[in-house]
């Protein structure tokens, strides 16, 4: 509950504050991606894991000739997209639930976007310059 | 941060036990949860013994033995006494549940332990302050809405669209499911909780209403829907073998039919 208006300081009746600002008419897209992604991980774990194994014991020059087959390219980055998606919906669920000052809400979310955004660009690098053998 | 452990003022601290009724053949020990707004002191667990040849098999004949064979002063809500109002809702044993439809018999290890419904302000003892939970109840307007005219007779509904309501109607709002809610315990300000979700489907889902998405469209909130996460603990709570967890992944199912 935000401290400007708690019971105990606020004035405006229960409805009012259970009203509040209304309805945000968002969050379903966040819900369906959250799903979407979770099933896209799924039908790409077992490619990933095998892909994984065949990396296991090569050197730069094994992982570049395997990477840089396109279909394993592409497993990789859609593998990346989706889970570097679903981290960043799943943390911001959970500092949506946990943390309640506005201030420290706001500057989580914004670190969360940035770290998953990071993350996601510094891998999808890494594979396209070992696929690409640069 | 969200607030794991009780304010200090709200901490158990000792408790009075009280003298195991003289004669009694067969007494069973409930510790109950005692607050009182105007001595200043934290709560406390009281310890009674009540005559079980004298009293009913249900906690609330346990409770109404007590206040009036031992301690007038023991606050609590009940009504109907036959889990139909859902006054004396409260947690009994660990569980959200009513006092009068909860055998004192299925209560095992030892004593009935009785404790307001977690979570929520305490007026006095096992009575928590609901205005909260009522207000969000309020919220989703349970009413029927229409704009067409009203016709002569009565709304027409199908056989089958009248089973739809079934497993939603019969919520009789004890607030068992929304306080045993971990998402409820920590955004109840902003989520409506299971049971004021369920009603929301229950009105989504009447055939008769023609306000069904604009109903959607006051629910479809990262806060006010989507805090459920699924953790089921209103399923197992609920008194009357409801789910509300199915009825607001019917509500989440609903928000993505239409965007899709």
């Amino acid at each position: 509950m935000s401290t400007a208006d708690t019971p105990k300081r606020s004035m405006r009746t229960p409805l009012g504050r259970v009203r509040n600002l209304g309805a945000a008419h968002s969050g379903t897209s966040d819900f369906w991606r959250q799903r979407l992604t979770a099933v896209a991980m799924v039908l790409l774990m077992i490619p990933v894991l095998v892909i994984i194994m065949m990396l296991l014991g090569r050197n730069q020059a094994g992982a570049k000739q395997i990477l840089g087959s396109l279909p394993v390219a592409i497993i990789m980055l859609l593998f990346i997209i989706a889970s570097a998606w679903h981290m960043k919906i799943g943390m911001q669920v959970v500092i949506e639930d946990y943390v309640h000052n506005e201030k420290l809400k706001l500057v989580s979310i914004m670190a969360n976007n940035f770290f998953s955004i990071a993350v996601a660009l510094a891998s999808i690098y890494a594979i396209l310059q070992l696929s690409s053998g640069v | 941060m969200v607030e794991f452990a009780l304010p200090k003022n709200s901490k158990i601290t000792g408790g009075k036990t009280w003298p195991k009724p003289a004669g009694a053949t067969d007494v069973r020990e409930f510790r109950v949860y005692r607050w009182n707004p105007d001595d200043g002191k934290n709560p406390s667990v009281d310890t009674y013994y009540v005559d079980t040849h004298d009293c009913g098999p249900m906690v609330l004949d346990g409770l109404i033995w007590i206040k009036n064979h031992i301690d007038p002063s023991l606050t609590f809500r009940r009504s109907c006494r036959e889990g139909v109002c859902g006054s004396c809702a409260m947690n009994i044993d660990g569980q959200n549940t009513l006092a009068c439809t909860r055998s004192m018999h299925d209560v095992k290890d030892g004593a009935v332990k009785i404790n307001p419904l977690p979570h929520q302000p305490v007026v006095k003892d096992l009575v928590p302050d609901l205005t909260n939970f009522y207000a969000q109840y309020a919220s989703v307007e349970p009413w029927l809405k229409t704009t067409s005219p009203t016709p002569q007779k009565e709304w027409r509904q199908s056989h089958e669209d009248r089973e739809k309501l079934d497993g939603l109607y019969e919520c009789i709002l004890c607030a068992c499911c929304s306080t045993s809610c971990p998402s409820y315990w920590w955004n109840s300000d902003r989520y409506l909780g299971p049971a004021a979700l369920l009603q929301a489907n229950r009105w989504v889902s009447d055939s008769r209403d023609e306000a069904t998405g604009e109903r959607l469209d006051n629910l479809e909130d990262p806060f006010r829907l989507y805090r459920c996460h699924t953790i089921m603990n209103c399923a197992k709570a609920c008194p009357k073998g409801l789910n509300p967890a199915e009825a607001i992944a019917e509500l989440k199912l609903k928000m993505v039919e239409r965007q899709i």
